[in-house]
């Protein structure tokens, strides 16, 4: 497989299995019995309101937090298995960015590979021009994270993510902040990717374009509960008033202007 | 607060197990060095002058009304360099670089730079804790030693000058180097690295601890340099009697 500069990339991406996953905070139920199959190299969307546990769910599939009961399984090895963050590359890619502020942008971009040790600087250098130009950033290596507005801090979040090369990517609300013509930008870029690399992707968002969009399959959380798993079709014709009400929201002014 | 101890026993004891990963972190180690030393530097420094010069205020004329005014360089020199000089001088690294440091990783806490960090599979042990550690156990015994000498230089100064006291420098400086010893200063310095390591370790948990927007962050540094201090003041009493033995 050949990127659009020619260059091989090695991903291609892992199957996800969440089984009868269970989480509570202070005694509130956050996620109640989720049960998710995501296929290797699938663009897999996790919708739903504010607040209904998307983001937490995203969390305990990178291992960042961890079940009440229940299990993730990565290429079938459990996410709490010794090495499995090693033997399988994953990367996320957060609401905020996540970016480390005392970096510049090519440092942010290159860390993986530094803190590792896996490039000598000359090739991590190679490797962050030409992913930061993949995100349509080239040429700001030098500048500061402070001086990135909120689409380029998604953009270089999402060049770190690549750098890993990773067999699973993790969004996290991508479009959120993102004014409509970065947000297609944003939405393009994953579509590419999956196409350039196979890489297995799960995107949570409530933005509903976005998620008909660029969705293999979607996902409907509401309330720690999955309410509907299919393609967008079966999304759209679930009569689940849950779902209706969901993907039919819309704001109606009460004194319309004619 | 047994929960709170708990998990910085914890920290220490994973900090200790990524001390072989010091070699690879010495960028950072170094940064954290300059950060410390140039900002506490300066301070230190104007604080030991005065800390050497009160002592020698309120100390000597009661020596001098009594003939003892020789002997004030010995007490000067010893109280500077066992007790006063680590004590002050940890309590002014655990305000000005134990703050900064449970702000700047609580921030990072907060806005999921930690998180980050953890999904490319970065320890934040290796990553945050050890570079600050080993510096600052560096840092505060090199601060230390600098803040005595100005802090007798001080209290000779102060001697000198007060028409009370009136002891010149040399006799200062004679009855010190009889009375202060070798390992007098080394008993203050390893109470200073004592000292450092608490602050350090104390800081680094609470930071980690950040929950919250920026009243967490302005939470976790006051429980930082709180309880920073409240350590290394009930830890004094404790290594002085230890070092106690090492004296006879």
């Amino acid at each position: 497989m050949m990127n659009a500069g020619g260059n091989k990339i090695q991903s291609c991406g892992v199957r996800v299995e969440v089984r009868g996953l269970h989480k509570s905070f202070n005694g509130d139920a956050v996620l109640r019995d989720i049960n998710l199959d995501v296929a290797p190299g699938e663009v897999f969307v996790i919708m739903g309101p504010s607040g209904s546990g998307k983001s937490v769910l995203l969390k305990h599939i990178i291992g960042l937090e961890r079940p009440d009961s229940g299990q993730i399984l990565i290429a079938g090895e459990s996410i709490e298995a010794p090495g499995v963050m090693e033997r399988h590359r994953m990367a996320m890619v957060f609401q905020s960015g996540a970016l480390l502020n005392s970096l510049t942008v090519g440092e942010n971009v290159g860390l993986y590979l530094s803190e590792h040790r896996l490039k000598s600087e000359t090739e991590i250098a190679t490797i962050v021009a030409e992913k930061l130009s993949l995100v349509g950033l080239k040429g700001s290596e030098a500048r500061n994270v402070s001086e990135l507005s909120g689409g380029m801090k998604k953009r270089v979040s999402i060049a770190r993510a690549l750098v890993i090369e990773p067999e699973l990517l993790l969004y996290d609300e991508p479009t959120s902040e993102l004014d409509p013509l970065m947000s297609v930008t944003i939405a393009e870029e994953i579509v590419n990717l999956n196409e350039r690399s196979r890489v297995t992707s799960i995107v949570v968002s409530h933005d509903r374009d976005l998620a008909f969009g660029i969705a293999d399959r979607i996902a409907l959380i509401s309330e720690g509960r999955i309410i509907t798993v299919g393609s967008a079709s079966d999304v759209r014709a679930c009569q689940n008033p849950v779902v209706q009400r969901f993907l039919n929201a819309s704001f109606k002014h009460p004194h319309p202007v004619l | 607060m047994f929960q709170n101890i708990g998990e910085m026993i914890v920290l220490f004891w994973r900090t200790l197990q990524a001390l072989p990963q010091s070699v690879r972190q010495r960028q950072k180690i170094f940064e954290q060095l300059f950060e410390i030393g140039n900002a506490s530097l300066l301070m230190a420094c104007i604080l030991s002058v005065f800390i050497g010069g009160v002592i020698a205020l309120q100390t000597g004329p009661v020596l001098a009304e009594r003939g003892l005014a020789s002997a004030i360089g010995g007490l000067v020199g010893l109280s500077v360099c066992k007790e006063l000089g680590p004590v002050m001088m940890a309590v002014l690294i655990a305000g000005r670089i134990g703050s900064a440091m449970a702000a700047e990783i609580g921030s990072m806490r907060v806005y999921q730079e930690v998180d980050a960090l953890k999904t490319m599979n970065i320890n934040p042990i290796h990553y945050l804790v050890l570079p600050r550690i080993l510096a600052i156990s560096v840092a505060l015994p090199v601060l230390v030693v600098f803040a005595v000498l100005v802090a007798w230089f001080g209290g000779a100064l102060v001697s000198m000058l007060n028409h009370r006291i009136d002891v010149p420098l040399q006799t200062f400086f004679t009855n010190l180097r009889e009375v202060v010893h070798l390992r007098d200063v080394v008993n203050g310095l390893v109470k200073s690295w004592v000292f450092a390591n608490v602050i350090g370790l104390v800081s680094c948990h609470q930071g980690l601890q950040t929950i919250g927007g920026p009243r967490g962050i302005g939470r976790s540094v006051t429980k930082a340099v709180v309880n920073s201090i409240v350590m290394i003041l009930i830890l004094d009493y404790f290594l002085t009697r230890i070092l106690m033995y090492f004296d006879k």
